[in-house]
């Protein structure tokens, strides 16, 4: 379908700002008055704080107040393993405990040097494995583990089912959740080939690039925060509830945010915001909070890392007939996951598993807060069962690219549990555009080739993430200059999302790109819910629902037209700045008169009555300050159906030095199946960013903590070993496939996440097959265990011997 | 890197920053308090985006904190604030530096060069930001200042780099969306448009 917007480049509205420093973070806004805070964090991994005696950082000039966690929760802090705004029953090292406002910040670290901060050690446990041994610490006070609707508890294995496990057995312990669908026991009894081991994969921060600094002040009864946030709309009111001050009385100021992967996602993974509005709220007076790297690691959020067992099966022809998997996943000291369950569900819709079961169990650690980051779950797994595929396509005597094909989601395909279908999905389109695109036919013949201590290795890779919700609003405004004005929740961060999707409500109205504006950046400009800007939705969601509010808009339209011209709503056209009588084109109005006149009518032209019903409370909240200020377009979107999947694939080529263990990208090229492409450039940033991530998690990022103490040693970039451009090849393939998904109005769906998966698979299942089919089970695959496996050191090579935090 | 700003000469400007009382008296007589004895310069003139800049500043403080906090210049961003992530980079008579790591007192009578400095009079602007948008180069845009400064940099030490030049010579600021990729396809076409 040919469009006017849709599919075509053009430059949102943030970018002039971005490369001339223009665009605001939270951290570059000043206040008059404005003082500053400064954390003080937790010392110890576990810990219970006992006193705080502040009585001499108080009488210090210059000093303001403190806020504790007695402050923040005076009926006392909830009893849930999530972020708080403040504790005093740390369970990470450097989780925040009070904040001290002063009139500058080396007067608020020097008054919080003056704090007199008693605190109980605990006992702490950095490996979900430890703590489930008989008499293993517990990272939590209650337990090592915490169960929906019931509260924290204590999980518990016997030391032989410990070993059992990281000896590479099957886990024999009742796991606390699972599921299972088709016949498995039929499944391996029909395979050929059966895959058994067990697994790990690291966690890892987040690391985004803004710090989450904020800045908050109090006027006339209402509470203004800058902050950062996927979706501002989104955060919006559970930030307010966090603050304590209802919705109508909170402003969210959020230009742009600098990095989010997850973690900015929803107010619960980022209460520290709260730290200076109550602060303000305290002392009556603006507050800044800069958050430094460290605590930016700490609080910032954190891969779930999975320690567990798997077994594959696979028939003759190369089809998968059975997975069962077992996970211990970690949940850090705080938050938790549900990486385990999406790795799960993420293999049964790739791979279109016949039997399957999964079971998972999931243990607190004294180590960074868990959550979800970019693909959270799939972009694990994925790396380990590539190179499975491999070995499973060796030992059957299949290509490696037919045994993809031959087990790829196609049309009518459906996944997980519950059978649920896919909304479309063309998995062997883009496996065959891959593979010509990195010409795979003349370079798999390169596979294990040597030249003196180089070895080349080619993998390919699939990624897979659900791609789609439903159920928000859209507001857009024609204006009575003929100006559109569509007003969009989704954060700035980096996706152009926010303005991709609003080319939808143009497109619509075929308007000139020139003549619309995007309405967004602070909450008090009336925005729509949105969903929050994770799970690789916001195309296909805000697309559905700018497009919904433009086809209300439109009819509205029509209606006027008809009322004032004659005839009836069907009788007329659009133009893109006029419409008119399809049988007379002379009759019409512009978009200016038609929008004066809507004013003039009021009443549900301008947003005063017969809104749609089920419009969620800040979108109501927000047409009703507007009502009556332009005639309006209002949406409300019912939910769609079936599973709208982002797909990717990406193949691969290195050259591996068996000296050094370290390897070259020497080429890479990455594929989206994601329905119409809506914005080209944007996408191809999401692959190249997807892929940079790719590499991260397959061969460089974990964390590291000093096992005596609980000591994170790697708060920094360097120390987290997020990739740098020298990590990366200087040039990154993409291409899509571009077919139309039916749930959409314009055909898309989502891709940020997946657009990793498939290159950690890659990645993984290249070093494999440079190393001759070496499987490490592992993510990351990091030099030294390259080095130790070649000089057949192999017990540095075993899963488990390789957890998520031991260097 | 720029031999002039050698690790060396950087601890010996902190050293000399911290000794030089020879022109303090403006600052203390200004705020009519005698120079107590070994007393640090306060009141330093710098050359910023070719103004120059009077500017109070500490003597521990560093050029990143004086550009943000003292002046208004906040297109230059803290990531890590110690050295690591290059979204600080600006130019030093013409080197990429990362302020976070200069002391201010130690640029005093060096060209300092902002994202902010970069635009012509009439607003249109320098061809590496005018390559960063055509190739929407940036992602969520918070390592963005500093890769056009190290990219302006490293254009005038190198007009015409090939992409494993600008790669090496990018190779010190960090983008967590990964998106460098792009980013070098933005330094290539502003080389181009030279």
């Amino acid at each position: 379908m040919a469009y006017m917007h849709i599919g075509k480049d053009f430059v949102p509205p943030d970018v002039p700002g971005k490369v001339t420093g223009r665009i605001k973070y939270a951290e570059d806004y000043a206040r008059d008055g404005m003082v500053y805070a400064r954390l003080l964090t937790s010392p110890v991994p576990h810990g219970r704080v006992v006193d705080i005696d502040a009585s001499e950082a108080l009488a210090m000039d210059g000093v303001f107040g403190i806020l504790t966690a007695d402050d923040v929760y005076p009926d006392g802090e909830p009893q849930s393993p999530g972020l708080k705004v403040l504790t005093n029953e740390p369970t990470l090292m450097g989780e925040p405990i009070l904040a001290v406002a002063a009139i500058d910040e080396k007067t608020a670290e020097n008054a919080m040097a003056a704090i007199s901060l008693t605190i109980e050690r605990l006992p702490f446990v950095l490996d979900p494995l430890d703590s489930l041994a008989e008499g293993g610490s517990d990272a939590y006070n209650g337990g090592n583990t915490f169960i929906f609707r019931q509260g924290f508890a204590e999980e518990k294995w016997t030391a032989d089912q410990v070993e059992s496990f990281k000896s590479g057995n099957e886990p024999t312990a009742e796991a606390q959740q699972s599921w299972e669908y088709g016949d498995l026991e039929a499944g391996f009894a029909a395979a050929d080939f059966v895959h058994e081991t067990t697994f790990s994969t690291a966690g890892y921060p987040h690391m985004s690039m803004e710090p989450r600094s904020a800045m908050a002040y109090w006027e006339n009864g209402k509470c203004y925060l800058h902050g950062t946030s996927q979706s501002l709309s989104a955060i919006a009111e559970p930030m307010a509830a966090i603050v304590g001050v209802p919705l109508e009385d909170f402003v969210f100021i959020n230009e742009a945010t600098g990095g989010g992967f997850g973690q900015r996602a929803r107010a619960g993974s980022i209460p520290s915001m709260a730290i200076p509005a109550k602060l303000s709220q305290k002392i009556n007076r603006p507050v800044m909070m800069r958050v430094s790297r460290e605590e930016e690691f700490t609080i910032g959020g954190a891969r779930q890392g999975l320690q567990g067992w798997i077994k594959v099966g696979f028939k003759s022809d190369g089809t998968m007939s059975a997975m069962d998997m077992y996970c211990i996943s970690d949940n850090g000291g705080k938050g938790g996951g549900g990486d385990a369950n999406s790795a799960a569900a993420g293999v049964s819709a790739l791979y279109q598993t016949e039997a399957m079961r999964f079971r998972n169990t999931s243990i607190g650690t004294n180590t960074g807060h868990r959550g979800a980051q970019r693909g959270p779950g799939e972009n694990q797994i994925m790396a380990i069962v590539a190179p499975i595929m491999d070995k499973a396509a060796e030992e059957l005597g299949v290509d490696r690219l037919e045994i993809r094909k031959l087990n790829a989601a196609q049309n009518g395909d459906v996944s997980g549990p519950r059978n649920t279908p896919f909304t479309s999905a063309y998995m062997p389109e883009a496996l065959e555009q891959g593979a010509a695109q990195f010409d795979w036919e003349g370079k798999k013949g390169r596979s294990r080739q040597t030249n003196g201590s180089k070895v080349r290795g080619l993998g390919i890779g699939q990624g897979y993430h659900n791609a789609g919700r439903s159920g928000m609003d859209g507001i857009i405004r024609l204006m009575p200059s003929g100006r559109l004005q569509i007003h969009n929740g989704v954060g700035n961060l980096g996706t152009y999302s926010y303005a991709s999707t609003s080319r939808a409500a143009a497109e619509v109205l075929k308007m000139e790109w020139e003549n619309c504006d995007v309405v967004t950046g602070r909450t008090d400009r009336h925005l729509p819910i949105t969903s929050p800007q994770d799970g690789s939705n916001s195309i296909f969601t805000n697309t559905r629902t700018c497009y919904g509010a433009a086809q209300d808009l439109l009819g509205k339209m029509k209606e006027i037209a008809a009322m004032d011209l004659g005839g009836v709503a069907a009788d007329y056209e659009i133009d893109g700045s006029r419409i008119y009588q399809i049988a007379d084109s002379n009759v019409g109005m512009t978009y200016a008169e038609v929008a004066q006149r809507g004013m003039e009518l009021g009443g549900k032209f301008t947003g005063e009555a017969e809104l749609p019903e089920e419009l969620n409370t800040l979108t109501a909240l927000s047409v009703s300050r507007l009502a009556g200020s332009a005639l309006m377009g209002i949406y409300h979107d019912p939910r769609h159906n079936n599973n709208p999947p982002g797909f990717t694939v990406t193949f691969l080529e290195i050259e591996l030095d068996t000296e050094t263990g370290k390897f070259d990208i020497l080429d890479l090229v990455t594929i989206a199946e994601c329905g119409t492409v809506v914005h080209p450039q944007g996408l191809a940033n999401q692959l190249r960013g997807g892929a940079v991530w790719g590499i991260g998690l397959s061969a460089l990022e974990r964390h590291l903590y000093d096992p005596q103490n609980g000591l994170p040693a790697s708060s920094g970039f360097w120390q987290s070993k997020i990739p740098t451009y020298l990590d990366t090849p200087a040039e990154i393939g993409t291409g899509w496939v571009d077919l139309p998904d039916p749930e959409n109005p314009v055909g898309a769906r989502g891709i940020g996440e997946p657009s990793m998966g498939a290159v950690s698979a890659a990645l993984n299942a290249a070093i494999s097959d440079a190393l001759g089919g070496h499987l490490f089970d592992s993510a990351p695959v990091t030099t030294d265990m390259i080095i130790n496996h070649i000089a057949g050191v192999s017990e540095e090579a075993k899963p488990l011997a390789q957890n998520n935090f031991r260097g | 890197m720029n031999p002039k700003l050698t690790r060396r000469r950087f601890i010996k400007g902190v050293i000399a920053s911290g000794a030089a009382a020879t022109s303090t008296t403006i600052w203390y007589a200004a705020n009519g308090a005698a120079k107590p004895p070994g007393a640090v310069e306060r009141l330093i003139r710098i050359n910023v985006n070719g103004q120059a800049r009077s500017v109070d500043v500490a003597s521990q403080e560093t050029l990143a904190s004086t550009l943000r906090y003292k002046l208004g210049l906040t297109g230059t961003k803290l990531g890590c604030n110690r050295g690591e992530c290059g979204a600080c980079t600006v130019l030093v008579n013409d080197v990429p530096s990362y302020a976070c790591s200069v002391l201010t007192h130690s640029v005093k009578n060096m060209r300092v060069e902002t994202v902010e400095g970069l635009e012509s009079a009439n607003g249109d602007l320098h061809p590496v930001q005018q390559a960063f948008v055509d190739e929407l180069s940036p992602q969520c845009g918070y390592c963005t200042p500093g890769q056009v400064m190290s990219a302006v940099g490293l254009l005038r030490s190198n007009p015409n780099p090939t992409r494993e030049e600008a790669r090496q010579g990018m190779a010190g600021n960090i983008c967590r969306c990964g998106s460098y990729d792009s980013y070098l396809n933005g330094v290539m076409r502003a080389a181009q448009i030279g």
